[in-house]
């Protein structure tokens, strides 16, 4: 019963997602747009981009990610669906973690698939890419389930969206570290092991953590 | 009409007190509900309905006072909130959702069987089986309150239903239905507390009336 | 904080409105004595530093700035963690009250590092772990008055305040170990505050001094702003109109 709950909670927003497939689209696009801008900004120099590289894909990754958070649980917020969903037997927690999947799927999932584009835009080795992409898996899950406090915490306020940019990204900031940081490793020839295990361990942290603080905040906002 | 079923359980309210912001609303709210009782909420615009509404769902926590189900807090008990049917303010649809969609998901949530032939059964007695396959949004004011109110068709188990204007934006013949639901509902041993700002009548059954007025219990 | 006999006593907001009342010119006074005192070893008697002159007498100023801008902010979450899970609506109304300290005490502590920073090493900023970490927390404090600020029930501010908090509280730590783990791969040779001059006993005694007299203030300012929490809180209360209509009266 509670399985069936979760898939249907998963599957009602992939659903609703594939509804409105530009909306969907948005934070990939905004990853490319503001991803290119630093090299307008900085100076086509490969050696200088390829530097970087890796801080910059990651700190707009970030960013994109943050962008979809106000419609999480606003949604079912404003029309009363996640007041269903927080006053039925179901276990907010399984609920909260069904939201954060569906998320991560929606838009982290596509920041991972995209991001050695941007990578080949700044010249990145392809070693490095590839540190990327398994930094970015391993982090974009983080960001997403840290972000679903933020979105419960603000739900329904006037500023959310950037109030919950204030809130998130300072609680991100060790994700960018080591993920830029295994990169950046990577690029100078060492191992990229030890910044990767590092947030793996975050990303376990966050898996124990964040759910229990999502579903209090709901319970608070709610 | 005598209720035939009663079922034993409880749903008592001690020493209630709303509060919003740091005004009070209501205080000193007492009352049971029984099997087969049903209690018209009502009171002023603004003094505090849909807040002892939202506390008798549990998804507010009263400051002061407690609502129990068979002795224990609504908070603990599971039993409670598998059993509980609540419609607000807000329908609980989803605009990009179909209607049948939307109703598949509140009543998979719910634990309630969502096969498509109960589901459109539902919808046929709400009047809204010829527009169940297009999307939420498009559906008028009084369509979509018959979509959510089609949860209660498909409630075989005589549970509490806490109502927040059922009759809204329903004409007539929708609000006929709605009251037979009730009457259904009530019949099997349910317990039914609603507001509404539209007289109502449901055969066979003494509605007992909670007014609240602001800082007095009744 | 003071322990009693009876803790709770003064856990009603009008016996806290009195005491804290009675409190607060001692506190300033505290406060303004151990300054004068910590300044005074601190710019006059302490011993000039071999390597950095004069100025870095402003560690006199920025290291009790940033040991109280931690401290506040673990009493913030604290007081407020005891408000939510109590239902205790003083400790509520006192993390409220902590937090444009700590933000102030934090915002000094970065000031007064830029200050360090450009005499001694040439840069108004240094990406130093504990100065970033210091930036960081400023974050932090700047998150929690935003959040709480925007929340107009008052109950939702203070439980959704105390969450923010505490999750602050905990992900301290893990952001002061990244931030020093980013600060030492990307630095060779580590420019930063801890490579402060080897402390004379009268650099102690000053810095001891400053600390003790930023503690006073803070009580000073937190009670006297709960003071006023509590009496917009607790209008309705029969004592605060006891208190207000008074001052109501003297206006023209």
């Amino acid at each position: 019963m509670t399985g069936a709950a979760v898939r249907s909670v998963l599957g009602r927003d992939l659903r609703l997602a594939s509804r409105r497939p530009i909306d969907a689209f948005l934070p990939v696009v905004f990853f490319l747009v503001a991803g290119s801008l630093f090299p307008l900004g900085v100076g086509p120099e490969a050696n200088v981009l390829r530097q970087i590289a890796p801080g910059v894909v990651w700190v707009c990754a970030l960013l994109s990610a943050m962008m979809s958070l106000g419609s999480l649980y606003g949604g079912d917020y404003a029309d009363g669906s996640l007041e269903q969903m927080l006053i039925s037997a179901q276990p907010t927690l399984l609920i909260v973690c069904a939201k954060a999947l569906a998320h991560w799927i929606m838009t982290g999932l596509p920041l991972i698939l995209v991001a050695p584009l941007l990578g080949m835009l700044f010249d990145m080795h392809s070693d490095a890419i590839q540190t990327l992409v398994w930094s970015l898996l391993l982090g974009t899950p983080i960001l997403s389930l840290v972000g679903g406090v933020g979105a419960a915490l603000t739900l329904g306020l006037r500023n959310g969206a950037v109030l919950i940019l204030l809130l998130v990204l300072p609680l991100c900031i060790p994700v960018l570290i080591f993920g830029a940081g295994a990169v950046a490793n990577v690029d100078m020839g060492l191992s990229p092991s030890g910044h990767l295990s590092l947030l793996g361990a975050l990303l376990l942290l966050t898996l124990l953590g964040a759910p229990v603080a999502t579903s209090a905040a709901l319970r608070i906002s709610v | 009409m005598i209720s035939s079923q009663h079922d034993g359980s409880l749903l008592r309210i001690k020493n209630l007190t709303g509060i919003r912001g740091t005004e009070k609303l209501f205080q000193g709210i007492h009352f049971d509900l029984q099997s087969g009782q049903a209690v018209w909420l009502r009171g002023a615009n603004g003094s505090g309905k849909t807040t002892l509404l939202r506390m008798l769902t549990g998804i507010s926590v009263p400051e002061v006072g407690e609502i129990l189900w068979n002795g224990e807090t609504l908070a603990k008990s599971e039993a409670f909130r598998r059993q509980l049917v609540y419609l607000g303010h807000s329908n609980g649809l989803k605009d990009d959702l179909t209607a049948l969609e939307s109703l598949q998901f509140l009543t998979t949530v719910h634990g309630r069987s969502s096969e498509a032939p109960a589901l459109e059964e539902a919808l046929q007695k709400m009047g809204v089986f010829h527009r169940r396959h297009l999307p939420v949004r498009m559906l008028s004011q009084g369509q979509r309150k018959r979509v959510a109110l089609a949860r209660l068709a498909l409630e075989t188990q005589p549970g509490v239903w806490v109502l927040d204007e059922p009759f809204d934006s329903l004409d007539d013949s929708g609000v006929a239905v709605v009251t037979q639901l009730l009457e259904t509902h009530l019949g099997r041993g349910g317990r039914v507390i609603l507001t509404s700002h539209i007289p109502f009548k449901i055969e066979g059954v003494d509605i007992r009336t909670l007014q609240l007025e602001k800082r007095r219990a009744p | 904080m003071k322990t009693r006999p009876r803790f709770f006593t003064f856990a009603a907001p009008s016996r806290f409105y009195r005491l804290a009342g009675l409190l607060v010119p001692w506190l300033y006074g505290v406060a303004a004595i151990f300054a004068v005192a910590g300044l005074y070893i601190g710019l006059f008697v302490a011993p000039t530093d071999a390597t950095q002159g004069e100025a870095y007498r402003i560690i006199f100023v920025h290291v009790p700035a940033a040991w109280m801008s931690m401290l506040l902010y673990m009493a913030m979450a604290g007081w407020a963690a005891v408000g939510w899970a109590f239902n205790a609506r003083l400790a509520s109304m006192l993390a409220r009250a902590i937090a444009p300290t700590g933000a102030a005490f934090t915002f000094l502590a970065l000031w007064t590092g830029a200050f360090w920073g450009k005499p001694t090493w040439g840069t108004w900023w240094v990406w130093d772990a504990r100065l970033t970490s210091e930036l960081i927390l400023l974050f932090l404090y700047l998150g929690y008055l935003a959040l709480v600020e925007a929340i107009d029930d008052t109950r939702r501010a203070d439980q959704a305040g105390a969450l923010l908090a505490v999750i602050g509280a905990v992900n301290v730590p893990i952001i002061y170990f990244s931030v020093r783990w980013w600060n030492t791969l990307h630095q060779g040779a580590t420019i930063s505050m801890t490579a402060a001059p080897k402390m004379a006993n009268t650099m102690l005694t000053s810095m001891l001094l400053m600390t003790i007299s930023f503690w006073a203030y803070a009580f000073a300012v937190t009670f006297a702003r709960t003071r006023a929490i509590v009496l917009e809180r607790e209008r309705q209360a029969e004592w605060v109109h006891g208190v207000v209509v008074p001052l109501e009266s003297r206006k023209p």
